[in-house]
């Protein structure tokens, strides 16, 4: 059901782990629905991200699309950072079953969230980024079951 | 990917027994006349599948005219329940169930909540036996069934299905049980424990997909579900399955002959690796009853984790197993029995459901402990829960 991309990222997941004294840390997502992910970034006087790293309670999808979001943003500045959508975690894993594509929207709030903490204990104001939500699962509808 | 491959997800579906599929095997391409047709090349088919009918029906302590074939333990459940609250309706709009049924027997409760009928949802208890009080209170002069599975398929707790039996006797209520997952495995005698209907499966027991049967006692008056045709005493249409009901057949006397030492050896096997896990694995928590419990049947969540990503990491390592994290279920939330246990979602989402059959040996069960190990501490090591958890105990 999954891409060799995702069981790639799922199996030897890129950036585990935590960073001491993070420039910013993001939690996003509930126990309840069976996803949480942490990213930690740290950030230099340039606005740049020079490391990051993740902690992910989750499925598969979950894993794997932290692994490759912080991928994305590594090296990257802040700006451009905030530029990774989903659906660029989404398109670098070749994609996710549907059931799976909240994992992706999971994986691009951790990184707002992460940044949201940078910029607020910084005192600074990243334009364009938002006021992470912590759970995105609120968002989505349930589903109609047919009996 | 490993070369090993260790299938414990017995309680999904198990290999059709050599023995089953070369009962099976003339009633495809040889002796495959209509059991209905006239002539003789039909009545070897016809008398097959009557011979079936007399292991079946000598396996739970029932008459053979009790037995009716279907197309498997859906198809049994939906009957019965749907039959009983159609045939008995001018009596009353009530049935009782419990929060843990298979799907089978949920939902068709469901569908009928939407046509007019009301149904009681039983608690059960954080072993998961119903609550025979709640029962008791629950019955109306308007019940007209009480559906009660008789051990369940993820947690493999056994309910009191005597007493259930017993308290729907005494107050002239239909009782069904769907027992898909009990069949063939522990001793099941419709007398004594009192049950009106009974659901079973043959795939469940070695046998073949695509067929089940249900037992409906004598003077039980449901009509029929599948129209269209004389079959089975003209309450359920269509070809027999000539095959599949050989196959259940064959299943049936296989798994009765050698049942006793069957259970003897599962529930050995089975408290070994609870036994192991428990005492090798930190935070653990063993879903159901440690003795009321199918022998198969192993639950277990493991705090901090989450399940599909422990099965993914068990599949590459040759095992297969399942769980009832939400991601496995594909909805949101995690299995409807854990939840009615108690159990929070975050430790409900990390359970792990291994269930056993009659090949499995203790090498095989102790590579899968030392691969648990392995993965559960991975998982953990990534885990933000876990984190938070040893933050706490450190401070």
């Amino acid at each position: 059901m999954y891409s060799e991309k995702v069981m790639d990222h799922f199996s030897n997941p890129r950036n585990v782990g935590e960073i001491e004294n993070a420039s910013g840390v993001g939690t996003v997502g509930n126990a309840k629905c069976g996803d949480i992910m942490r990213i930690f970034l740290d950030i230099d006087d340039n606005q740049i991200i020079k490391d990051v790293k993740f902690k992910t309670f989750g499925c598969g999808a979950a894993v794997a699309t932290s692994s490759m979001a912080t991928e994305l943003v590594k090296g990257k500045s802040v700006y451009d950072a905030l530029k990774v959508t989903n659906k660029a975690v989404m398109d670098a894993l070749d994609g996710l079953p549907p059931v799976k594509v909240h994992c992706s929207l999971l994986a691009e709030e951790a990184i707002h969230a992460a940044l949201w903490d940078y910029a607020e204990k910084n005192g600074i104001k990243i334009e364009g980024l938002e006021k992470p939500k912590n759970d995105i699962s609120e968002e989505e509808e349930e589903e109609e079951e047919d009996y | 990917m490993s070369d090993k491959f260790i299938y414990l997800d017995n309680a999904a579906t198990t290999k059709t027994s050599p023995e089953v599929f070369e009962a099976m095997k003339p009633y495809f391409s040889e002796l495959y006349g209509n059991p209905s047709s006239i002539y003789a090349f039909g009545g070897k088919a016809k008398a097959v599948v009557e011979e079936a009918r007399e292991i079946i029906a000598d396996s739970i302590g029932a008459k053979t005219n009790e037995i009716y074939f279907t197309g498997g333990g859906s198809e049994s459940d939906n009957w019965a329940i749907i039959g009983a609250a159609e045939a008995y309706k001018s009596k009353g709009r009530h049935i009782i169930t419990s929060k843990i049924e298979h799907h089978g027997v949920l939902h068709t409760c469901k569908y009928l909540e939407k046509n007019g009928y009301e149904v009681t949802y039983l608690n059960v208890d954080e072993k998961g036996f119903v609550d025979i009080e709640e029962l008791k209170r629950a019955i109306r002069p308007e019940t007209i069934l009480i559906t009660i599975m008789y051990a369940n398929n993820e947690i493999g707790t056994i309910e009191p299905v005597a007493e259930i039996g017993r308290i729907a006797k005494e107050h002239g209520i239909l009782f069904h049980t769907d027992a898909v997952q009990a069949y063939g495995h522990i001793p099941i005698n419709v007398d004594n424990e009192n049950i009106d209907m009974l659901s079973a499966s043959a795939h469940k027991l070695n046998g073949p997909k695509g067929i089940g049967f249900l037992y409906i006692r004598k003077g039980v008056k449901i009509g029929s579900y599948i129209h269209g045709g004389g079959q089975e005493r003209s309450r359920r249409a269509g070809t027999h399955n000539v095959p599949g009901i050989v196959g259940f057949g064959k299943a049936a006397e296989l798994a009765l002959s050698n049942m006793e030492d069957r259970i003897k050896k599962q529930t050995e096997l089975r408290d070994y690796f609870i036994k192991r896990v428990t005492e090798e694995i930190k935070y653990v928590r063993i879903n159901g009853d440690l003795t009321k419990r199918l022998p198969n049947n192993i639950n277990v969540c493991f705090r901090f984790i989450e399940g599909e990503s422990m099965l993914i990491l068990l599949d590459m390592n040759g095992i297969c197993a399942s769980s009832g994290s939400a991601c496995t279920s594909g909805s949101l939330d995690p299995s409807h029995v854990l939840l009615a246990l108690g159990l929070p979602h975050e430790i409900a989402h990390g359970s792990l459901r291994i269930t056993l059959s009659q090949e499995t040996v203790k090498e095989d069960l102790d590579y899968v402990v030392d691969k648990l190990k392995e993965i559960v501490d991975r998982l953990r090591s990534m885990s933000p829960l876990y984190e938070d958890f040893v933050q706490k105990e450190e401070r």
